[in-house]
C-alpha cells in the first residue's frame, strides 16, 4: 500500500470510522438499558444527565491535565453521580407522573452540570486548555485517534457485560419494581449492575467524542419497532443500528457540505422530527 | 401443618402500622376471600405476605417454614402474585409476559429454555387463552390482560397464589371468567387468597372469608357464617339482605343491598 493511502486509511479515516461505530453502538445500547430499567421511553444517556456528568468529569480532567485513564475514571464518577441524583429525585417525587419527573430531573441536573462546565471553561488556561475543551465539547469525531478508540475498549466491554448477562432480568424490570420483585428479581442488584455498566461505557465514549445527543433516545425506539421489546434481541439490534447510524451521520457530516457540519447539529436535525413522530404514535403503548 | 400460615402479623409503611395482629391459616386447595372497605389494608397485607414490605411483627410461613430471610427468587418459587392489571409499557407478547413468571426458576444470567416456553404455552392453554400467545400484551382487552397475569403467576408453579382484586376493572363477563378459573386453581392443590370488593364473589368462589376492617381481622370463617347482614353492616355501613336461592339442587346465596333513601 502506498504510504499516503496507508496514512489516509489507517491513520485518518480508519480511527474515525471505528470511533463512529463504537460511540454509536454504546450510546444506543445505554439508551436501551436506561429506558427499560427506568421504565421510561423518554430517557437516554443525555437526558438522564449521564452525558453531561461525563462531560463535566472530562473537562475537569483536561483542566487538571490528567492522563487518559484518570479522565475516563473522572467522567465515569461524575456521570454515575448525575444519574444517581436524577434517579433519587425521581424516586422522591413519586406522586407526580414518574416519566415526566425523571425527564425533568435529568434536564435540571444536566443544566446544573452544564454551568459547572462553563465555570471550568472560564477558569481554564485560554491558550492551551480552553480550545481543547471547547472543541471537544462540540461533539465531534474529527480529532479521535486510534489510541482513543483502543483506550476505551475495556470500559465499553466491561459496561456491556452486565447488560448482556442480565438480558432476561431486564425484561422483568420493565414491569416495575414491585412486580419484578414478586417474580423473583433482586431489583436493587440488577439496577445497580445495569446502571453502573451503562454509565461506565457512556462515560468512556463521551470522554473521546464529547456529548452526542439523540442516538441513545431514538435508536432503541427504532430497534423495538424492528425486533420487539425483548432485551435479548433489543440490545444487539440497538448496538448494530446505533453503530450504523452514527457512521452514516458522521460520513454525511464530513461530506455533505464544503465545510464539516458539527455532528451534534446533524443528529439533532435528524432526531427532532423523528422524535415527534415517535411521540405521536406512542398513544397505544411505547414501541 | 397448613400450606400458608400467617401468625400475629402487623403490617404498614415506614414503621407506621396500618394493620395489627392478623392471624389465619390456609390449606392446600382452599380459597380464601379477603373482604373489607377501601383503605382497610388489604393490599398492604398482601404486600407483607409476599415479602414486598417488611412485616412490623409476626410471621408468615409456608408448609411450616418461616419465610423470613428468604431470597426474592426463593419466595417467587412458592408465592405467586396476581397484581391488578395495569397497562404494559412496552409491547411484549402475551407469551413473553407469561414467560416472565419463570424468572425465579432460571439462573440470574439465563434466558428461558424451550421447556419454559412449552410450560408457558401449556399454562395459557389450560386457562383457555392459548390463542393470545403471540398478541401484544399492550393491545389485548382488560380481561385478557388479567388472564395473562394469572397465567404468569401459574408459570411460577407456586404453592400459594395471592390475587389482589383480580376482578377490579373487568366487565361482568370477564369477572365471571376469572372467578371460574380461581376454583380450577384450587382444584390443582394451590392455596388461593384473593381480595375483592364484592361479597357475592365470596359466595361464588371462596371456602372461607376474612373480613379486614380498620386493620384487624374482624371475622374469619366459612363464607356462609362470615358474610352476614350484620357483618356487612358493620364493615361497609350499608343494609344488605342475604337471599338463598336454589340452583341445580344446591343452595347459593346472594347479597341484596337496600338502597339508602336520600334526603328529601
Amino acid at each position: 500500500m502506498p504510504a499516503n493511502v496507508e496514512t489516509v486509511v489507517l491513520g485518518v479515516r480508519g480511527p474515525r470510522v471505528l470511533a463512529a461505530l463504537e460511540v454509536g453502538a454504546v450510546l444506543a445500547a445505554a439508551g436501551a438499558a436506561y429506558q427499560g430499567l427506568f421504565r421510561n421511553p423518554l430517557v437516554s444517556p443525555d437526558i438522564l444527565g449521564v452525558s453531561s456528568g461525563a462531560a463535566l468529569g472530562t473537562v475537569l480532567g483536561i483542566w487538571l491535565s490528567l492522563g487518559v485513564v484518570a479522565i475516563q475514571a473522572l467522567a465515569f464518577a461524575v456521570g454515575l453521580l448525575a444519574v444517581v441524583v436524577v434517579y433519587l429525585i425521581g424516586a422522591a417525587l413519586r406522586r407526580h407522573d414518574p416519566i415526566l419527573v425523571l425527564v425533568l430531573a435529568g434536564v435540571v441536573i444536566g443544566t446544573l452540570l452544564g454551568s459547572c462546565v462553563s465555570l471550568i471553561k472560564y477558569l481554564a488556561d485560554p491558550y492551551n486548555q480552553l480550545p481543547a475543551i471547547t472543541f471537544w465539547l462540540l461533539g465531534s469525531l474529527a480529532s479521535v485517534t486510534a489510541g482513543d478508540v483502543r483506550a476505551i475498549v475495556p470500559a465499553v466491554l466491561l459496561g456491556l457485560l452486565p447488560l448482556y448477562l442480565l438480558r432476561w432480568r431486564m425484561n422483568v424490570m420493565t414491569l416495575g419494581e414491585e412486580e419484578a420483585r414478586a417474580l423473583g428479581v433482586d431489583t436493587r442488584r440488577v439496577r445497580a449492575a445495569v446502571v453502573a455498566g451503562a454509565t461506565l461505557m457512556t462515560a468512556a465514549v463521551v470522554s473521546i467524542s464529547g456529548v452526542i445527543g439523540w442516538i441513545g433516545l431514538l435508536i432503541p425506539h427504532v430497534a423495538r419497532i424492528l425486533v420487539g421489546p425483548d432485551f435479548g434481541r433489543l440490545l444487539p439490534a440497538s448496538i448494530l443500528l446505533g453503530a450504523g447510524y452514527l457512521l452514516a451521520v458522521d460520513t454525511l457530516a464530513r461530506t455533505a457540505a464544503r465545510i464539516e457540519i458539527p455532528l451534534g447539529v446533524l443528529t439533532a436535525l435528524l432526531g427532532a422530527p423523528f422524535f415527534v413522530w415517535v411521540l405521536a404514535r406512542s398513544r397505544r403503548g411505547w414501541t | 401443618m397448613s400450606r400458608l400460615e400467617v401468625g400475629g402479623l402487623s403490617f404498614g409503611y415506614h414503621g407506621r402500622a396500618v394493620g395489627h395482629d392478623v392471624s389465619f391459616a390456609l390449606e392446600a386447595g382452599e380459597v380464601m376471600c379477603l373482604l373489607g372497605p377501601n383503605g382497610g389494608g388489604k393490599t398492604t397485607l398482601f404486600r407483607t405476605i409476599l415479602g414486598l414490605l417488611p412485616a412490623l411483627g409476626g410471621t408468615v410461613a409456608i408448609d411450616g417454614e418461616s419465610l423470613h430471610g428468604w431470597s426474592r427468587a426463593r419466595l417467587a418459587r412458592v408465592l405467586g402474585y396476581v397484581p391488578q392489571a395495569q397497562l404494559g409499557l412496552f409491547p411484549f407478547t402475551v407469551r413473553e409476559v407469561v414467560l416472565m413468571g419463570r424468572t425465579a426458576h432460571i439462573g440470574p444470567f439465563a434466558t428461558p429454555s424451550r421447556r419454559d416456553v412449552a410450560l408457558a404455552e401449556a399454562t395459557l392453554g389450560a386457562l383457555g387463552v392459548a390463542h393470545l400467545a403471540a398478541r401484544a400484551y399492550t393491545e389485548v382487552s382488560g380481561g385478557e390482560r388479567q388472564m395473562t397475569l394469572v397465567a404468569r403467576a401459574l408459570a411460577q408453579e407456586p404453592r400459594v397464589l395471592v390475587m389482589d382484586e383480580p376482578t377490579a376493572s373487568l366487565d361482568f363477563g370477564n369477572q365471571v371468567r376469572v372467578l371460574s378459573r380461581v376454583r380450577d386453581l384450587a382444584r390443582r392443590g394451590i392455596a388461593v387468597i384473593l381480595s375483592t370488593h364484592d361479597p357475592d364473589q365470596a359466595f361464588l368462589c371462596a371456602d372461607r372469608v376474612a373480613l379486614l376492617h380498620d386493620g384487624r381481622l374482624a371475622r374469619l370463617g366459612p363464607t356462609a357464617e362470615v358474610v352476614t347482614p350484620a357483618a356487612l353492616r358493620e364493615t361497609y355501613g350499608v343494609d344488605v339482605d342475604i337471599v338463598t336461592l336454589t340452583r341445580d339442587g344446591r343452595e347459593v346465596r346472594v347479597c341484596l343491598p337496600s338502597l339508602e333513601r336520600g334526603p328529601r
